[in-house]
């Protein structure tokens, strides 16, 4: 059946009631927004983080401040990691839309390094916090402190097992459109992680030492 | 093993047989006739050889037809348990006096109100608006289903799971007794060391994940799945109104969720968020959780003024009065929803510009509920008005709704507030205003859709007993609470000093023995209408004379909703089609293609039940377990690739000519 006679109801007089070709919602066609509406949610989990860091970030408790604790330059590489992860993160996006597996292979792969360098700078800091007394529950900010931070880092740990997951299956069963709809969400996801980042960057990190 | 308390520890955590409340004689005797209960529907199930067809029909469907059902039954037999709750503190309040200490000590008595306001908000009226909403969003929209089928079924069985945890709480260990919102520093680990709390959290936690995707699901469906001409200025009212709520639901849940989750560190590593000490704030769990708590007022109300809007408009006979500025109305409510949540504790002490700036906010909402009010008027009038149930209870509901609207702006103004506030006056004000609105509204909804999801009405007259006993009850269980609330009495006493007011505590327990009748002939007239169904049979699958498209498919409805996508040219469209000549296909028929169903959702939220559980009775063995099998089978999931087949045009031949003679059968 042409498409043009598909459209026409029985009643050809009359206005038409239904269509008599399958409509088909494309699998997956409200991914992208569904996704999207999501990480908004998410959003909002960081949202009241912040607030809540806003509001306690300056109840030391007789504890360390900010300045005494912070190394920014530590924070400098790691912010670095996880810019640089965004951008082959677009690389490896660009590479798909090529339909070149090994090379969209190559960029997640080296996405997923700087992520975990990412972590491990996390973690060491996090250590050497806790290792000279200043823990969650010494004081509100601090508590307030690793829960946002920590909370980040969460994430990108989430990201990073959906990452290697994704690369599996990439392997497996090459760049088909389910695969490629995951690779866009994820690349949401990391961007999304990438601009929470600069909150926490700027927020926690340099106006902690300002303050 | 039982010599080394150091293993035992290791292996149960702090689960110990002193756990279990065999010295509670009430527990003991409600846990048995629970589990004879159990066993029984265990038995039947067994002996009637249902668990495959349950398997696989319901619990592993991706209907959303299905999922809608039993969504509605979790939230009918959590009412159950909710009422039971109810009636206990009605019982209590009624008793203790003249040095009586009623029959409930304080231990239980804490955990039975705390019980009854998160039961009956989060797994009934939550449940119940689901149910709807997931029923009827997309036979209103011209669907086949949601936009992401799997995730419906994970939803429902993660509101399940926290259902079941709440519900495990009576029998193993106890419930939190802190009040429905927990408020810190009485919900911290200091004042509040045992495992109710973390019940409380942790079912909250799981079942908030499956509100949230619902409503993501939801959202995305009704934006992107709509049925060719159906603008959003054509969108049936009560489909709008499910998309504010899901809009409320993805921007407020989030904000319970990180709460709670900062209440867990707090109780679990001891940070110090809402501690008196160390520089915690108790406060900002107040506001906060209010930021969420608000809007979930909403979200619980809106899709109720969806179902009276679709009630009054079809009883009526009418279009609806207003439509445009009843789409207005709930879209400005959305966003006022999240501007007033500082009213629930005028008394913190933020200042008169604050409270007056809320206490405004607060009031301005009537007026776009006003406007709802004088748009459902408005439709009636000079409408060919039909006393069906659902225009019963949408008559109840506006003369009842307008009460305790009333009274919620005689609480917005702050300095009455000061006196008012914790005492029962605010109790009636809002049991007033979520009975009133929310449960009629729901009743209204279950009464006009239950013939299309089942195929038979409900039995009219066990209908009219349930109606009148829940209505009397009602205005029985509450008005009282109102005078006792003027004359300063606060909420949550569990004895009382003054005789005199022992009267108005009678008259509001016989209240709720009524409704106890009203729910009795509600479940009876089930009972009696699956009995009857063949004299109740709706043959047409419009047995209201409805106006919008799921009336336009069979009742109940095939699992592909519509044979033919069908094309809308007006608001109320299916009174359009049915107006303009429209002539329901009998051929052409196609294949149609479908999501399958999966085991998945079950799988992962009965493992989200475990580590509940095991977080709950700290047994970490068990929590770490849980939960590394719970990302494995995540992510095992994901590379299940064939998720979808097609309906074969065989069988959708069949079931459309089954149709044709359904509808032959009914003209005769």
């Amino acid at each position: 059946m042409s498409s043009k006679s598909a459209t026409v109801s029985a009643n050809a007089e009359g206005p038409v009631f239904y269509l008599e070709d399958e409509h088909d919602h494309a699998e997956g066609g409200s991914t992208m927004f569904g996704f999207w509406i999501y990480l908004m949610s998410d959003c909002l989990i960081f949202a009241v983080l912040f607030a809540t860091y806003g509001v306690l970030g300056g109840n030391y408790a007789a504890g360390p401040a900010p300045k005494d604790l912070f190394d920014l330059p530590l924070v400098a590489i790691n912010t670095s990691m996880l810019l640089f992860s965004s951008i082959t993160y677009g690389f490896a996006m660009l590479a798909m839309a090529k339909g070149r597996v090994g090379a969209t292979q190559g960029w997640l792969a080296l996405t997923g390094l700087f992520g975990a360098a990412f972590i491990c700078i996390e973690l060491y800091e996090f250590a050497h916090l806790i290792h000279i007394g200043a823990t969650p529950q010494r004081s509100a900010f601090l508590s307030s402190f690793f829960t946002l931070v920590g909370t980040h880092g969460l994430h990108v740990t989430i990201g990073l097992i959906w990452l290697v997951t994704l690369m599996v299956q990439v392997a497996r069963y090459g760049l088909i459109q389910a695969n490629m709809r995951r690779l866009m969400c994820l690349s949401m996801f990391w961007h999304f992680l990438d601009v929470i980042w600069i909150g926490v960057f700027t927020f926690v990190y340099l106006m902690g030492v300002l303050r | 093993m039982f010599d080394n308390p150091e293993l035992i520890k290791l292996v149960f955590g702090r689960l110990t047989l002193e756990s279990f409340p065999l010295h509670e004689p009430i527990l003991v005797a409600t846990f048995i006739v629970v589990a004879l209960g159990g066993i029984a529907l265990v038995g039947a199930l067994t002996y009637f050889r249902l668990w495959g067809y349950l398997w696989r029909e319901w619990f592993t469907t991706v209907d959303h037809k299905r999922i809608g059902i039993m969504y509605m039954i979790l939230g009918i037999v959590m009412l159950l348990r909710g009422f039971a709750d109810a009636i206990m503190i009605r019982l209590q309040q009624a008793m203790a006096f003249n040095g009586s200490e009623g029959y409930l000590n304080a231990h239980h008595f804490d955990q039975v109100f705390t019980a009854h306001g998160v039961i009956m908000i989060f797994f009934v009226a939550m449940p119940l608006v689901t149910g709807l909403m997931n029923f009827v969003v997309p036979l209103q929209i011209g669907a086949r289903d949601v936009s992401f089928p799997f995730l419906n079924n994970f939803s429902f069985w993660m509101t399940t799971a926290g259902a079941v945890l709440v519900m495990m709480s009576l029998f193993v260990g106890e419930f939190a007794k802190t009040g429905w919102l927990a408020y810190p520093p009485l919900s911290g680990i200091g004042y509040s060391p045992d495992p109710g709390m973390d019940y409380y959290i942790w079912a909250l936690q799981i079942a908030g994940v499956g509100t949230l995707l619902s409503g993501v699901n939801l959202l995305a469906t009704i934006v992107k799945m709509r049925a060719p001409g159906m603008t959003m200025m054509k969108l049936p009212i009560f489909t709008w109104t499910a998309l504010c709520t899901n809009v409320l639901i993805v921007a407020a849940f989030p904000v319970l969720t990180a709460v709670l989750a900062l209440l867990t560190l707090d109780r679990y590593i001891g940070t110090n968020f809402f501690t008196n000490d160390f520089g915690g704030n108790p406060m900002m769990y107040v506001n906060l959780i209010w930021i969420w708590g608000h809007p979930e007022v909403y979200i619980l109300i809106l899709p109720a003024f969806g179902i009276f809007s679709e009630v009054t408009s079809t009883f009526s006979r009418k279009r609806l009065f207003g439509y445009t500025s009843m789409v207005y109305a709930t879209v400005v409510i959305t966003i006022l929803a999240y501007l007033v949540w500082l009213h629930h504790f005028f008394t913190m002490g933020s200042g008169a510009s604050v409270n007056s700036f809320f206490g405004i906010t607060t009031m301005i909402i009537s007026i776009p509920t006003g406007a709802k009010i004088f748009n459902w008027l408005f439709t009636m009038y000079r409408g060919r008005i039909r006393f069906e149930l659902p225009m019963m209870w949408t008559i109840a509901f506006m003369l009842t709704f307008v009460i305790g609207g009333m009274t919620g702006v005689l609480l917005a103004v702050p300095p009455a507030d000061f006196v008012l506030h914790n005492s029962l006056f605010l109790v009636a004000h809002f049991h007033n205003v979520i009975i009133g609105g929310v449960l009629f509204g729901l009743f209204a909804g279950i009464y006009y859709w239950f013939p299309k999801a089942f195929g038979f009405r409900l039995d009219p007259f066990w209908g009219k007993m349930s109606f009148w006993f829940w209505v009397v009850g009602f205005y029985f269980a509450f008005m009282p609470l109102y005078i006792l609330g003027l004359m300063g009495v606060t909420r949550r006493l569990r004895t009382f000093e003054d005789p005199s007011l022992q009267i108005w505590f009678t008259i509001a327990g016989f209240g709720a023995f009524l409704v106890a009748i009203g729910i009795l002939s509600f479940l009876i007239q089930i009972f009696v209408s699956i009995r009857n169904r063949e004299s109740l049979r709706d043959l047409t699958g419009d047995p209201w004379d409805g106006r919008t498209l799921e009336w336009s498919t069979a009742s109940p409805p095939p699992a592909y909703n519509f044979a033919f996508t069908p094309v809308i040219h007006d608001l109320d469209s299916w009174y359009d089609m049915k107006k303009r000549g429209y002539k329901r296909p009998e051929k052409g028929f196609r294949a149609i293609h479908m999501p399958s169903n999966t085991g998945s959702g079950v799988i992962l939220s009965g493992l989200s039940l475990v580590f509940g559980f095991a977080m709950i009775w700290y047994i970490w063995w068990l929590a770490a377990v849980s939960f590394v099998a719970l990302l494995a089978w995540s992510i095992g999931h994901t590379f299940n690739y064939k998720r979808d087949f097609h309906i074969s045009t065989d069988e959708v031949v069949a079931s459309e000519n089954a149709r044709t003679e359904l509808l032959a059968t009914g003209l005769k």
